[in-house]
């Protein structure tokens, strides 16, 4: 046998009289965790998390520099967030904590869905007719750059309680990402999709049906995930100012009561919540467009 | 075997199109091009017309002309002697009776090879769903595509999508086929393979086709008659016809008829590009 033939044994190459069909279900799950397994990527993760904590560990708790003497270092927090008794009065333990938690979600779910509700229609409607374009996008272009704390006076003059305010805050921030990344999106479409549909027949709401809302999908879901992202921290902004539960009630309270390490766990927190939710979108996005996912997959992305 | 492409079965007797002094002139930020001036053609239904051209001479508008894309200045086309555009409506009405195959291919990326073939008869209201489905795939496996009907168009190779593309069109029984450089991106070897399926398909259907290249050989070997254009304005500078036998395979191409063919198309070709490339430096400069 040649060295080649040794070669492409060694380096597990199947003959190709005998070539392997692809996988499905759990078998492709364990498929790709077995790839996934032997590539560098989860090792550098745990890797650049450590090297992470580290540096942390050593600035806070570590060497103790100025000014960082003060701030809980990881060894704090963690004693503190996964303790049944912790000293400054949040851990996973304290139903408290998790109902800061979920009332942030629920905010941000209410948010989110209305924000998308709005602002993906106006958005195709925005991309597709230039009459609703030109009434539209001046306002749009204006209001947009207004931070969202400069809504905050407003949205309490506007909407009485707690919840309200808000929930209208996230809304505004996140419909703003959502309708400008839906209207990019259908003005991105190739013209010869158009064109291609008219040739064969379409009507409009069959052109508005199957080529305006699935060519713009994937800028959609970009602007979903931008938008989610954009709600949390707008929300977290109004929960500062207006609030009695939540996670940047939390952060702003832990503050003013000099509780250092119920702040940075409603901050890790919100990370992670965040994370999760961006994630989520994402998901969400990919097993709606499986073409997409699978184009990108062909040019080995 | 009926084909599901053409179940009449029988010779074309519809798709004659009639370009009568057709101008266009593009007027971007005022100031006027004539892309098309005065530029007449008879193309007889069932005929393979091939249309060369220099880059940017006017081939593109006239084919944009009568798909219903853009407006004409002035002339007239007719589809078997009835008006699509003139002086009172200058955009004619887009249908499916004038299919494009686009440049760059245009397959919807979100639907499958199947979907997509579907796709005309469906919004047309031809079939039910289910049986526009279902006919799609015939249609698919006739053209050698069985495999592939349910994958995504960014799944396939190019030339499994523009055979498709091709189906696409040929599902709705157009009377004429509009191809803009379907082929023009492809290596030698598929470019080949393309044009067999390509000459097979019309044996099955004989619909007119408008086909737009820069290949020479390619226009002789596919083509009932080889349009030479002008550098713009586009005008019909030279009909060659092709009397090469159908059907024709490669063969064709090392036949001394053809090299003849090619010749002579070659120089009419030449002196238009040397025209454009001149006029290129000219606006250059």
């Amino acid at each position: 046998m040649s060295v080649l033939a040794d070669d492409a044994f060694a380096t597990g190459q199947r003959p190709a009289t005998a070539p392997r069909r692809q996988p499905t279900g759990l078998g492709l799950l364990a498929y790709r965790a077995s790839k996934g397994v032997r590539s560098p990527t989860p090792y550098l993760m745990l890797l650049g998390i450590a090297l992470w904590l580290f540096a942390y560990w050593l600035l806070c708790e570590g060497l103790q520099l100025p000014r960082f003497e003060k701030i809980p270092g990881p060894v704090t927090i963690l004693s503190d967030w996964l303790s049944s008794e912790p000293r400054q009065g949040t851990s996973i333990f304290t139903p408290v904590y998790y109902e800061h938690i979920y009332v942030s979600c629920r905010r941000i779910a209410i948010a989110f869905f209305l924000a998308t509700l709005l602002g993906v229609p106006l958005g195709l409607l925005m991309g597709w007719s230039k009459t609703i374009k030109d009434y539209t996008f001046p306002v749009l272009e204006t209001l947009r750059p207004i931070p969202i704390m400069a809504w905050v006076p407003l949205a309490i003059l506007m909407f009485s309680g707690y919840e309200t305010p808000v929930i209208f805050l996230a809304t505004l921030a996140s419909f703003f990402a959502t309708t400008l990344n839906t209207m990019l999106g259908v003005q991105s479409i190739d013209e010869s999709y158009f064109r291609a549909a008219g040739c064969l027949g379409s009507k409009k709401w069959d052109v508005f049906r199957h080529v305006v809302v699935p060519g713009a999908l994937p800028f959609i879901f970009t602007g979903l995930q931008i938008s989610i992202g954009v709600a949390w921290f707008s929300l977290v902004a109004a929960e500062m100012v207006s609030g009695d539960f939540g996670l940047g009630y939390l952060i702003l309270s832990s503050y003013v009561n000099s509780v250092t390490v119920p702040m940075v766990i409603g901050m890790l927190t919100l990370g992670f919540v965040g994370w999760f939710s961006s994630a989520l979108v994402r998901w969400v996005g990919n097993r709606l467009m499986q073409w997409h996912v699978k184009a990108l997959a062909m040019q080995g992305r | 075997m009926q084909s599901h492409l053409n179940p009449a079965g029988a010779a074309p007797s519809k798709g004659a199109i009639s370009i009568r002094n057709v101008t266009k002139v593009y007027d971007p930020d005022g100031a006027q091009v004539m892309a098309v001036d005065n530029c007449s053609m008879e193309i007889a239904p069932g005929e393979v017309c091939m249309i060369v051209g220099p880059s940017g001479c006017g081939k593109t508008t006239l084919l944009n002309a009568i798909a219903g894309f853009h407006s004409i200045t002035g002339g007239e086309i007719l589809l078997d002697g009835v008006p699509l555009c003139g002086a009172k409506k200058p955009l004619a009405d887009q249908g499916s009776d004038r299919i494009v195959v686009f440049q760059n291919g245009a397959l919807f990326p979100w639907k499958t090879l199947a979907e997509n073939v579907a796709y005309g008869p469906m919004v047309q209201g031809r079939w039910p769903k289910a049986e526009c489905i279902e006919r799609a795939r015939t249609a698919l496996q006739e053209a050698g595509l069985g495999a592939v009907a349910d994958k995504y168009p960014g799944e396939v190779s190019s030339g499994m999508a523009r055979r498709a593309e091709i189906v696409r069109a040929l599902i709705n029984e157009p009377k004429v086929l509009l191809l803009d450089e379907p082929y023009r991106a492809m290596d030698a070897l598929t470019k080949q393979i393309m044009h067999e399926a390509l000459l097979e398909m019309y044996d099955r259907t004989k619909v007119t086709i408008y086909f737009i290249t820069h290949d020479l050989e390619e226009a002789i070997f596919l083509g009932d008659r080889v349009y030479v254009m002008t550098t713009r304005p586009c005008r019909v500078k030279k009909v060659i016809d092709i009397n090469l036998p159908r059907p024709r395979d490669y063969h064709t191409l090392t036949s001394e008829a053809f090299r003849l063919l090619v010749q002579e198309a070659d120089e009419a070709v030449h002196e238009e590009a040397i025209k454009a490339f001149q006029a290129g430096e000219r606006e250059m400069a």
